[in-house]
């Protein structure tokens, strides 16, 4: 292979070489490499703030748990506090009416027992009174039949005796 | 990717390896197929698909004329390659400024008084020829894949200026390839501080040689010419990395070339020659290889298709066109992969010149 009129080749091949590369120096690369790098430079940025958000998230995710278990710790304790005091409530209550009750039976005893002595005391008081009047009447009767008196005197014994039973 | 570059490095040798050998058998050829003249003489034909040409051969006798353009004694001449009429023996005389011109073998001259040629005992012409800036079939194809890069790639630049987003149509898929020339070719190579300066260059370099190689593999109008495969482009190519590495130098480059440390002085008597003459085998490597490369591929298909005509018979036309799609392929694989590596080892030079010290 001969070369032929080199120069031609030459001359048009640096010509054209370096208007090109001046053209697409301007108008192709450096816009071309200009948008890929501000891309770039975003890609990263948006994936450091992606990745920023994610801690922040998970940060925010761990509070969150925290925040829930303090929470429910709480309410436990809470509950339990509850509880304790219903329970000490309930106790409290039924001591207290174990005692109201205790007093009032007391009470009720101690009632019955002056009734009863009240009744008792009446009681004697009419029995007392009645014997006066029987007495009264006995003696009224003996004034008029001795016999009379006395079988009259033995009814009405008989009959307090009943009464009283 | 140390794997891969390494890869690629044995690849291209080998590719070298066996381009050189076919060349040489080539030649041995282009002796013996002078002395038959009616017979089919695949040297000729081989090298003339593989040379320049005044005139764009299209199809049969079909071929479009370029334009001729002389600096002469008498200024400049233009005319068309056509009034050659496809004359490459001397024979037609295109007279223009009371000049006459004939045209032989590709090369214009000026003709004698009588158009005639006078030519020495090799049968070399030796009339004197005019300075020849034609726009020949190469530097029609040097203008076609330029236009080409152009209207590609402004367009993919604008694009940039509309869609902020991810890349789309043309821009996606141009968009890797040039991040590939800058993440694997400039930035390894040149590091992450300098490379910026000679994206450009790369670039260009990378997607003309890539682009010329290609344009080489279509076989019909207007892209069956092949820049790479004339060693005065691959040549003005190198000379462009040459210039841009010997400028970039710094003083650690110029430093290990004229005192090289620690070598002994008397030592340097040898180095600082073998260096000077580093700086300009690199560059002589690079249009070699490139040109070698490629031309033997063209040479191998073709080769293939003449085993046709040798024979003499279709019969051996399937195991032509099976070898040659192969070599297409393989041709396809060495169109990118030769850019690749004139880019890569302009990149590696110029990251060299510009290294500091460590």
């Amino acid at each position: 292979m001969n070369i032929t009129h080199p120069e031609s080749l030459i001359f048009w091949t640096v010509l054209v070489f370096i208007i090109l590369l001046v053209l697409l120096r301007k108008y192709a690369w450096k816009p071309i490499l200009g948008a890929v790098k501000s891309r770039e430079t975003s890609i990263n940025d948006a994936l450091a703030a992606a990745e920023e958000a994610r801690k922040e998230m998970q940060n925010l995710k761990a509070d969150n748990e925290r925040i829930l278990k303090e929470a429910r710790a709480e309410r436990d304790t809470l509950l339990k506090e509850a509880r304790e005091m219903k329970e000490k409530i309930i106790a409290d209550a039924r001591e207290e009416a174990q005692e109201q009750g205790n007093k009032m039976i007391a009470q009720a005893k101690s009632a019955i027992e002056g009734e009863k002595k009240a009744a008792l005391a009446e009681l004697k008081n009419q029995v007392a009174s009645l014997s006066v009047e029987i007495a009264e009447k006995v003696i009224r009767q003996e004034f008029s039949d001795k016999d009379k008196q006395l079988e009259l005197v033995e009814n009405m014994l008989e009959e307090v005796g009943t009464t009283l039973n | 990717m140390s794997i891969a570059r390494k890869f690629v490095k044995i690849i291209a040798f080998l590719t070298l390896l066996i381009s050189s050998s076919v060349f040489s058998q080539e030649h041995r050829k282009d002796h013996s197929g002078d002395t038959e003249e009616e017979a089919f003489d695949p040297t000729e034909t081989i090298m003339h698909h593989i040379s320049d040409s005044h005139d764009f051969h299209i199809a049969g006798d079909l071929s479009l004329p370029l334009p001729v353009i002389l600096w002469t004694e008498n200024g400049l001449v233009t005319f068309m390659s056509g009034e050659f009429h496809h004359d490459e023996a001397g024979e037609v005389v295109v007279e223009k400024k009371g000049m006459k011109f004939v045209r032989y073998h590709d090369e214009i001259y000026y003709a004698g008084a009588n158009g005639e040629l006078a030519f020495d005992e090799e049968h070399h012409p030796v009339n004197d020829r005019p300075l020849n800036f034609s726009i020949t079939k190469n530097v029609f194809t040097l203008f076609l894949s330029a236009a080409l890069m152009l209207l590609i790639f402004i367009p993919v630049a604008r694009s940039y200026g509309k869609n902020q987003g991810a890349p789309k149509g043309l821009a996606g898929f141009m968009e890797p390839l040039i991040l590939f020339v800058r993440n694997e070719i400039a930035i390894p190579n040149i590091g992450k501080e300098k490379y910026e300066k000679y994206m450009p260059y790369l670039l260009t370099v990378f997607f003309l040689i890539w682009l010329g190689n290609l344009f080489g593999l279509i076989p019909f109008f207007p892209f069956s010419g092949t820049l790479t495969n004339d060693i005065v482009f691959t040549g003005v190519l190198a000379v462009f990395t040459f210039l841009i590495t010997t400028f970039s130098g710094n003083k650690n480059y110029w430093g290990h070339i004229f005192a090289t440390p620690g070598v002994p002085k008397p030592l340097l008597i040898i180095m600082i020659p073998v260096e000077v003459l580093g700086m300009f085998t690199k560059p002589f490597a690079l249009m070699v290889r490139l040109f070698a490369n490629i031309t033997a591929g063209h040479i191998v298909i073709l080769s293939l298709f003449s085993l046709i005509f040798i024979f003499k018979t279709a019969a051996v036309a399937p195991v032509s066109i099976a070898f040659a799609l192969f070599m297409f392929v393989l041709e396809l694989l060495v169109a990118a992969l030769q850019a690749y590596v004139f880019t890569l080892l302009s990149a590696l030079f110029i990251g060299q010149a510009v290294e500091d010290h460590h």
